[in-house]
């Protein structure tokens, strides 16, 4: 074929592109994976018995901040990602102060601790062996949603892209782990809540790197 | 007017459903496109034209990802040097593409267009109906509203079946090797 004559057919098609904007796909996706999640943590793991009284604390708040902003940065690195010539620089940088942040503020707090007994505890809280895990799972349908919804976009880097998506579905995870878990020490979240929202990440640029082909 | 002024309104236009605009700026693309391409493919200069129509095509059908605020040449040098380096890879190929400059991109030497063959063999693996309406629109002439009087649909019917049949061609063309 003449290319002139394919471009007479893309002519012919001109117009917004069908269909939802990037920006668009990923508010959906976050509305549709953040349900999901809630539905989980309803149904599977149920919400922490003292919810109530949780909210009204200090902590509780900050582990919601903390991983929102992990997701934040997420999103931010998958909305330039997506496009090409897109650079996911600002969603790092997010995310990486807000990591190293808190890591700090864990280290900080496990030291000051009286002894090495309570320091491990505070490491293993009551519920280190799952918390990772179950961040992962709740992470899996919003990741699955995003990397659908990015397909419809066009990376160039898609491994990248599929690592932005993972941490912006492994944020928005998490934060609704919270409703879950009691555990409210920054030792903790620095080491376990990082670890899940990290694996969805790792999960989703292993998967990008052939789902998000175009 | 500059390169990218110029191919930036078109596209806007374009986007805005100007037919006539879209076509020019496409145009203008395609040469753009089939220097970049030949520059790069000395080794095989029957697959430039091939890559020309994919990049054409990923243009128009991913044309929501660009963000009017930034660069449109720097976004389109940035799907022809993705469909590159993805073309290579499909074949096997091992060439490293250096860091280029998008201002590179648009250097004004004009090859020869030649014919693609890819698009021809993805077009025949379409639906009748799918393909004849190509066919239709794409001979000058006949627009999206009496090709699909031909096809017996309405012009809104016409324009989605076209819309599907130009993602249907994208992701064969890109699966042919």
């Amino acid at each position: 074929m003449r290319t002139d004559d394919l471009i007479e057919a893309l002519a012919a098609d001109a117009g917004p592109a069908p269909g939802l904007a990037p920006r668009r796909r990923l508010g959906v996706t976050l509305v549709g994976g953040g349900l999901l999640a809630l539905l989980l943590v309803l149904t599977w793991l149920r919400t922490r018995p003292d919810l109530g009284e949780a909210m009204r604390g200090g902590m509780f708040w900050m582990k919601a901040v903390y991983t929102g902003l992990l997701g934040l940065g997420g999103y931010l690195a998958i909305e330039r990602l997506g496009r090409p010539a897109g650079s996911g620089r600002r969603g790092w940088t997010l995310a990486g102060a807000v990591l190293g942040l808190f890591v700090l503020a864990g280290v900080v707090q496990a030291m000051m601790s009286p002894n090495i007994r309570m320091a491990m505890h505070m490491m293993r809280g009551h519920s280190w062996h799952v918390c990772s895990v179950n961040i992962l799972a709740l992470g899996i349908p919003m990741l699955a949603l995003g990397l659908w919804a990015v397909r419809g976009m066009a990376p160039t880097r898609p491994a990248q892209a599929g690592f932005a998506m993972g941490l912006f579905a492994g944020g928005a995870a998490a934060t609704i782990y919270g409703l879950h878990c009691p555990e409210n020490t920054f030792t903790f979240v620095a080491l376990w809540y990082s670890l899940g929202v990290l694996l969805v990440a790792a999960l989703g640029g292993l998967l990008g790197r052939w789902a998000l082909r175009w | 007017m500059d390169i990218e002024t110029r191919l930036k309104a078109l596209m806007l236009r374009g986007l805005d459903g100007d037919a006539a605009a879209y076509r020019e700026c496409l145009a203008v693309l395609g040469v753009r496109l089939r220097a970049y391409f030949a520059r790069r493919m000395s080794g095989a200069p029957g697959d430039v034209e091939d890559l020309v129509q994919e990049t054409l095509l990923a243009v128009h059908l991913k044309r929501s990802t660009w963000d009017a605020s930034q660069s449109f040449t720097a976004w389109a040098h940035a799907v022809a040097r993705y469909k590159l380096i993805d073309h290579w890879r499909r074949r096997k190929v091992r060439q490293t593409l250096p860091i280029e400059d998008h201002i590179e991109f648009l250097a004004a030497e004009e090859p020869e267009p030649s014919v693609g063959l890819e698009l021809d063999r993805a077009l025949a693996s379409l639906p009748d109906r799918q393909r004849i309406l190509v066919s239709d629109v794409k001979l000058t002439g006949l627009s999206l509203a009496e090709a699909g009087a031909r096809a017996g649909i309405s012009e809104g019917a016409a324009k989605v079946a076209l819309h599907r049949a130009l993602k249907a061609l994208a992701e064969r063309m890109r699966r042919a090797d």
